[in-house]
């Protein structure tokens, strides 16, 4: 399947978050039926009962499963309405995670605006030549080889716990999936399309910007779609750590609720965490259907 | 083995100077692999030749080489640059681009004026008969108005030279007749030299003032046939008993070269 070919090389070492996203990707943006055709029941009702069955689950845990399997306490994964009535119906936990989550966007949102700027322009000058491909690449594999967690009580102690050492581990969480798509995409135009090029003796500049670079956007909005889920995950990360500024993140809020043995909000703080995450994949998702959408075959390159 | 005394062009004038001409031209790549040797021959203006040839012979390296892309590693080649069209097997239409915007990359690329590069694409396009299509994207296009809209896409160029890569090789049966037409209908219009590389031996008869057989790599001309029919040329044509020996004469030099 071709759009898996083309994602390939964002699964290079990649973890299973990236790989989900991936395959997400697969699924693709829901296309317009036609009049009279019938409701896709199939694509609602199977979500429907999964998430019937989780919450239903979800509820056992809080009630037996939890002494049962684990031998530990039922406060611990309190039950749902609980999460819901004491996360998102008090009002000062209300305000609390929703700051947090606030906090979180806007950080995660710094650090991919950066992300997708310095990803685009560095695969841009990768693709020009191979001595700057063979020299950038293997540094990109080692940030996406390094530890996360490992390195950002380095970051800390270098820069203290503000919003700018957040931001860089946003970028190195989220960075190399844009590299890598946006080069296959540059690099894997079609042959032909190059001769055409060439036949006119059209110069770099000109390749890049008029074939190259539109060739390569559906590559480079996959790109955006997995680093902004990771850009998510990267500022949460980050808060784990930095419990100081001024800006507490829904990563802090979290943890500062675990402390204190507040569990309903540790949960809803985690359902914030998820709902942003999955608001920022489905919107570069839209973002890329309507930019690339009415002429990109996903079935042929 | 030729059938040739003295070339004419489709309207039955002596040829005049040669357009493209290729003198003892040797192509070995970097890879060791000895494409063409010894090749020579020339295309006039108003000649349309046709090459055919075993699969690998090194037909389309000729046009590579008569275009630029891959230049010949032995012999001399002349030809004038300038107003050089090529179609190639694939449409290679940027997906990205409307119907309207395709046609009119080359001349954008060459830097032509907007209100100039509109107009002759216009012109193009209701040439091969993509009317109605101009807003259209590839995706949305069958294999036959692709390749029109790439012949349409050359066409803008008005170019003097024309080389056309197997380009009908992957459209069914009835829509490369179509468009063979069509490549017959411009060639007579402008008296362009064409120079065309198929494997169809009806194709390459159908089309052509003179078919030119190429032995199995190392490629070389073997065969030089001249197609003394009148244009245009009526799809009958291709059940006339003269055309069936024809291409039963090429076909007969084809098999020997494959040996």
């Amino acid at each position: 399947m071709s759009v898996l070919r083309s994602d390939a090389p964002a699964n290079i070492g990649l973890a299973g978050e990236q790989a989900d996203a991936i395959v997400a990707e697969s699924i693709d943006a829901p296309t317009k039926r036609a009049k009279g055709e019938r409701f896709p029941w199939s694509r609602v009702i199977g979500p429907i009962l999964v998430f019937l069955g989780v919450v239903v689950f979800w509820h056992w845990m809080h009630t037996n499963g939890m002494r049962a399997i684990f031998d530990k306490p039922g406060f611990l994964v309190p039950a749902p309405e609980t999460v819901i009535h004491e996360s998102f119906f008090d009002p000062i936990a209300r305000t609390a995670l929703l700051n947090g989550i606030k906090w979180t966007a806007f950080i995660a949102l710094i650090g991919l605006v950066i992300t997708i700027l310095t990803g685009i322009v560095l695969a841009v000058f990768m693709a020009q030549t191979k001595v700057v491909e063979n020299t950038v690449y293997p540094y990109l594999v080692t940030i996406q080889a390094i530890p996360i967690l490992a390195i950002v009580p380095i970051i800390y102690s270098m820069f203290g716990g503000g919003e700018y050492p957040r931001v860089i581990v946003v970028i190195m969480i989220s960075i190399f999936p844009i590299v890598t798509n946006t080069l296959f995409g540059l690099q894997s135009v079609d042959q032909g399309q190059h001769d055409l090029f060439t036949l006119r003796g059209a110069n770099r500049w000109t390749r890049l910007w008029k074939l190259q670079f539109p060739a390569a956007l559906p590559n480079i909005f996959t790109g955006f779609r997995i680093s902004a889920g990771l850009a998510v995950i990267g500022a949460v990360v980050g808060e784990q750590f930095f419990r100081a500024g001024n800006k507490p993140g829904i990563g802090i809020v979290i943890e500062s609720y675990r402390q204190k043995g507040i569990y309903p909000q540790v949960w809803g703080g985690l359902i914030l965490a998820a709902t942003l995450g999955i608001i920022v994949f489905l919107s570069f998702g839209w973002l890329s259907n309507a930019v690339v959408g009415h002429w990109y075959d996903p079935r042929r390159r | 083995m030729t059938n040739v005394q003295t070339r004419l062009t489709f309207d039955g004038r002596p040829v005049g100077a040669p357009a493209l001409r290729f003198e003892g031209i040797e192509m070995v790549f970097p890879d060791g692999t000895h494409a063409l040797r010894e090749t020579t021959f020339d295309v006039c203006p108003g000649e349309f030749v046709t090459i055919v040839g075993p699969s690998g012979c090194g037909k389309s390296t000729l046009l590579r080489i008569a275009s630029g892309l891959n230049p010949q590693t032995g012999g001399s080649l002349e030809v004038d640059r300038s107003r050089i069209g090529y179609v190639f097997q694939d449409a290679t239409l940027l997906q990205w681009r409307t119907v309207q915007r395709n046609v009119e990359l080359l001349a954008e690329l060459e830097g032509m004026p907007k209100a100039e590069r509109k107009r002759r694409a216009d012109d193009a396009i209701a040439t091969v008969g993509l009317r109605g299509s101009e807003d259209k994207y590839p995706k949305q296009l069958s294999g036959g108005m692709k390749m029109r809209a790439s012949l349409a896409r050359s066409l803008v160029l008005e170019p003097s030279v024309f080389l056309f890569d197997e380009p009908f090789a992957a459209v069914d049966e009835i829509t490369r007749e179509r468009l063979n037409d069509e490549v017959i209908a411009l060639f007579q219009r402008s008296g362009f030299a064409g120079l065309f590389i198929t494997h169809s031996i009806t194709e390459a008869v159908f089309l052509s003032t003179r078919v030119l057989v190429m032995s199995a790599r190392p490629g070389t001309i073997v065969g030089d046939f001249a197609i003394p029919f009148a244009y245009p040329r009526s799809p009958e044509l291709r059940f006339d008993p003269d055309f069936a020996h024809l291409c039963g004469e090429v076909s007969h030099t084809l098999r020997g070269a494959h040996t």
